[in-house]
């Protein structure tokens, strides 16, 4: 009994210690409970009180989205308001390549929805090497109402291809305007680096155009205006569930040229088939009036990337559609440096008006024989009469009486040999030799006999048209040079408030009033009586002007140049300039037509039609007629 | 009231844990708020989670309702029957996204592994009182046989969340039956010394887990995607919240997994820091009630029992909100009574149902 009383007893005293025991472990599971909740509660008071700010931001980025409106960009017009550049609305079928798995599978399947032409594929093939593979970029534009309803009802079928409204930069006009307005493109890698180094990337969001060339180029920050801002929420997968702000985008400015589009229209129409260029500028300010270089080509090929076989075509064409003659073509300027030459003559007193010479028709300087145009010579010829009838001979005499640096100073204050500074990007220097030229770029020293050369607007001598353009037009202004400019002002479309490029003159050139006048005076006589008589008979304004004939290929000494002999693109360039009204000049140009012969013939005509159209509003008859030779 | 009637009631409530079920219900209220929320203010999955609660609630009810001796008996067939389906699917188990977990039985499919979140505690609870009178060493070296084996087939599977809960459950048992500090220490000091054996079985997966936790960035789009948005969800949150069915990172679909393993992200984002410590508090009365369960059990068997699913029930909380608020890697373990689901729900009230049984049948065992 009393055994099994204390064994009762044991196990009792058993039994309390391993409630003891296990009421020790069931506090220690309680404590460690507590603990563990007490880490969660400072974590959750680590995330949600002190590190609130820092997730507060995060979770707003992640919600919302800041969506770029594309602001419209500007028109560009002519003086008269004719538009050259502006914006149509259309639908595009845009593709985004990184959404989708199989991107030629899925163009093969969209082509039987909506028609997809080669010429589409191989664009969108370009766009996609330039670009990055999450943009969305257009497979088609344009898509007809019909075509829009098809996509829609098979939409689901197509992951990554959508429809969207956009608005397209179109050129009306275009090979017209294609070397003066230019075009747009989409943004390149090396235009985003400059943006970003320029500070302006924010608002070239969503922007996937920019001006490449020409005015579209040079007046991108007044054409491109503001990009707005909307503030989207948008769900995980990025699509928009409500608006929460927006910041409406501003407009570009449109541009109101100088030029005028109809005689743009004229002077590209008289070119005919031939190549050129011709640059018309009001010499009261130095705005351009038309600006013209044959061929042009068709600025919308270009806007959403042009497609790998026109652009070869465009690049090899022996025309070189895609040179801007006016503003990089360079040429001698042969007799059209006559007058200039006269000027320097009577500036540095090596000249007196009616110092005559006797012409025998070639000048024999060093060994060699200069040969002028006409066969046996002009006879006395005094200055007047050198100008008038472009005799050579009174100017290989004058040459080395000035010198080869007096010339090169002189011409260099009518912008010979420098860059006018228009508003246009991609325009050359030209060369205007000298001594110091040559040593620079031939690393020799000048020959007398060069000079010879050059003082009849040949030899070393090449100029764009735009400078032989300032040229006479700085002449015909009296020496009072202005920067040649096509924007004539720039108009805020939201507040109608127009800043006008001012015309800004570069330099009075010092020159004696009646030496100007006496040259003034013979290019007058060049259109009464002279090279230019038969392309200016029966005007009713009096007009200035000067033919010039630039060799291309030079002649062997003694050599007859034969027209018919030449292939066509080895024969020489006509030039013309000239201004007119003689007595206060509205319009002075030059032109220069490649491959055509004597300027007489091939580009006085085309001078006189220009002045025609732009003092008296008469038409040209079309086609453009072909003046008979003058002589 | 009419005798009928009262009796009806006593049948009813008499095993019933008023505190537990209370604190339960008031847990299971606040996931159908959050639940609400996360469903983007529908009523579907919201009537069809009450649809689970109702069905969770009865299984509650018929094991409060067997008292725990009846248990004792089902201890060894559930283990056994579990293991075997364990073996089962190593063999024939069909992959889901991975994962060998899922096994054919007939018309159904069945995971084995969730039968065995409540088939170790009860065997281990089982073994132990059995040996109660003297427990050796051996036994405990046992008894981990009997936790390693399941544990590592379930590992295997591979499903590290469940195997870990489980390991966790058995190794309450150990610790509650009395395994010596000494050995618990010496225990310790091996499973740091396998973390690196560990980290070479592991697989691809489990490990990119572990870096995320540890830089979730290194992996934004990917694995690190989950940890990011739901702590961002819970910090952006604040004291205060956002507000119910305000929570922009749950109403804009950034918070993955949110009506299930991700809720509390939904909550914390609606409802705040002070939100949160309610429902810690809420989870606390729980776990507190299951120890006072715990502690006055009758029997070794009971409070092993008891204990087991206390801590286990803590440990699926805490893993989980450490899951979401970017301290515990993510494994795929719900929050209890809040995550939107079925299975969890049934097995989590079956628990609770064995709980109240132990605490309801005290009188019974003792006298």
């Amino acid at each position: 009994m009393s055994e099994l009383r204390i064994n009762q007893g044991m196990e009792i005293r058993n039994a309390q210690a391993e409630i003891q025991q296990f009421r020790l472990r069931i506090a220690i599971g309680g404590a460690f409970t507590l603990i563990m909740f007490g880490l969660l509660f400072v974590r959750f008071f680590y995330l949600q009180i002190i590190q609130h700010e820092h997730y507060h931001t995060l979770a707003e980025a992640n919600r919302i989205s800041i969506v770029p409106i594309v602001p419209n960009r500007g028109i560009i017009v002519d003086r008269n308001g004719v538009v050259l550049a502006h914006n149509y609305s259309a639908y595009t079928l845009e593709v985004t390549p990184s959404k989708i798995a199989d991107l030629d599978a899925a163009i093969e399947e969209l082509s039987t929805i909506v028609e997809i032409t080669p010429r589409d594929r191989r664009r969108f093939k370009k766009l996609l090497e330039e670009s990055k593979r999450f943009e969305s970029m257009p497979i088609r534009t344009r898509l007809s109402d019909e075509e829009i309803a098809r996509f829609a009802a098979n939409r689901y079928r197509f992951p990554g291809v959508e429809v969207k409204a956009r608005l397209f930069r179109q050129y009306p006009q275009a090979e017209l305007f294609s070397h003066v307005v230019g075009h747009i493109g989409r943004v390149n890698q090396k235009e985003l680096d400059q943006l970003e180094k320029d500070d302006k990337l924010s608002n070239y969001r969503g922007t996937d155009y920019i001006g490449k060339t020409g005015l579209e180029q040079s007046y991108e920050e007044y054409l491109h205006g503001t990009t707005g801002v909307e503030e989207v929420e948008v769900d995980s997968g990025g699509r928009a569930v409500r608006a929460l702000s927006r910041t409406a985008p501003v407009s570009g400015a449109n541009l109101v040229l100088k030029l005028d589009a109809k005689l743009q229209e004229m002077v590209y129409r008289s070119f005919g088939e031939r190549r050129g260029a011709l640059v018309a500028i009001e010499p009261e300010s130095g705005g351009v009036l038309a600006f013209v270089s044959k061929p042009g080509f068709d600025p919308n090929l270009f806007v959403d990337g042009i497609d790998p076989q026109n652009w070869s075509e465009l690049n090899n064409s022996p025309d070189r559609p895609m040179v801007n003659r006016a503003l990089a073509g360079t040429y001698p300027p042969g007799s059209t440096f006559k007058p200039y030459m006269a000027l320097a003559a009577l500036t540095y007193g090596k000249r007196r008006p009616e110092q005559a010479i006797s012409d025998p028709g070639f000048f024999n300087f060093g060994g060699h024989t200069f040969r002028d145009d006409k066969v046996g010579g002009h006879g006395s010829v005094d200055m007047y009469k050198s100008i008038v009838v472009s005799c050579d001979t009174y100017y290989y005499m004058l040459a080395n009486d000035l010198g080869i640096d007096n010339i090169s100073r002189f011409m260099s204050q009518f912008g010979f040999g420098s860059r006018t500074g228009v508003d246009i990007p991609g325009e050359s220097a030209g060369i205007l030799p000298s001594q110091e030229w040559k040593m620079k770029r031939f690393k020799q020293k000048w020959y007398a006999g060069e000079t010879v050369s050059v003082a009849i607007g040949q030899g070393y001598n090449a100029y764009t048209p735009l400078q032989l353009a300032t040229a006479i037009s700085t002449l015909a202004s009296d020496g009072l040079m202005f920067r040649p400019h096509f924007v004539n002002y720039v108009e805020d479309i939201r507040t109608r408030e127009k800043s006008y490029v001012e015309p800004k003159p570069l330099r009075q050139i010092d020159l004696k009033p009646e030496h100007i006048e006496f040259v003034k005076n013979a290019l007058v006589g060049v259109n009464k009586e002279g090279t230019g008589w038969r392309a200016f008979a029966k005007a009713p304004y009096t007009s200035a002007g000067k033919t010039g004939t630039a060799q291309v290929v030079g002649l062997k000494a003694g050599e007859k140049y034969v027209e018919s002999r030449v292939a066509e693109r080895h024969r020489d360039h006509a030039l013309f300039i000239a201004y007119a009204p003689a007595d206060k000049p509205k319009i002075a140009l030059a032109v220069v037509v490649e491959n055509s012969g004597f300027g007489a013939a091939a580009a006085a005509p085309i001078a006189r039609q220009v002045f025609d159209f732009y003092l008296l509003g008469k038409e040209p008859p079309r086609p453009a007629e072909e003046e008979p030779d003058a002589p | 009231m009419h005798p009928s009637i009262r009796r009806l009631g006593r049948f009813l409530t008499a095993h019933v844990d008023g505190l537990l079920l209370g604190a339960l219900t008031l847990l299971a209220l606040t996931g159908l708020i959050a639940l609400y929320s996360a469903s983007n203010a529908s009523f579907g999955r919201v009537s069809s989670q009450m649809g689970n609660l109702l069905v969770a609630f009865a299984v509650m009810w018929v094991f409060a309702n067997i008292p725990p001796h009846y248990l004792a008996r089902l201890a060894v067939p559930a283990y056994l029957t579990g293991l075997l389906l364990l073996v089962g699917v190593a063999l024939f188990g069909e992959v889901v996204n991975g994962a060998r977990r899922w096994l054919h039985i007939g018309v159904t499919r069945i995971q084995p592994s969730e039968l065995m979140r409540i088939a170790v505690p009860l065997m281990l609870a089982w073994y132990f009182d059995r040996y109660e009178s003297a427990l050796r060493l051996r036994n405990f070296v046992f008894g981990a046989l009997l936790l390693i084996v399941p544990v590592g087939l379930i590992a295997r599977q591979p499903d590290l969340g469940t195997s870990v809960l489980i390991l966790a459950s058995g190794g309450y048992v150990l610790f509650l039956a009395g395994l010596s500090w000494r050995v618990i220490a010496g225990m310790a000091v091996a499973a740091g010394a396998s973390l690196p054996l560990l980290w070479s079985v592991m697989h691809d997966y489990q490990r990119q887990r572990i870096l995320t936790l540890i830089d979730p960035t290194q992996d934004p789009l990917g694995t690190g995607y989950h940890t990011i948005q739901s702590t961002i969800a819970v910090g952006s949150g604040g004291l205060l919240g956002k507000g119910w069915l305000n929570g922009t990172q749950t109403h804009l679909d950034f918070i993955p997994e949110r009506t299930t393993d991700f809720i509390f992200a939904v909550f914390s984002e609606e409802f705040g820091l002070v939100g949160n410590a309610v429902l810690l508090f809420l989870f606390l009365l729980v776990i507190a009630r299951g120890m006072v369960i715990t502690a006055n059990a009758a029997t070794l068997f009971t409070r092993l029992l008891a204990g087991a699913i206390t801590l286990t029930f803590f440990t699926y909380a805490f893993v989980n909100m450490g899951m979401v608020s970017g301290i515990l890697p993510v494994v795929g373990v719900p929050l209890p009574l809040i995550s939107y689901g079925g299975t969890s729900l049934v097995t989590i009230c079956l628990s609770f149902g064995i709980l109240m049984s132990i605490q309801t049948h005290r009188k019974l065992v003792q006298t």
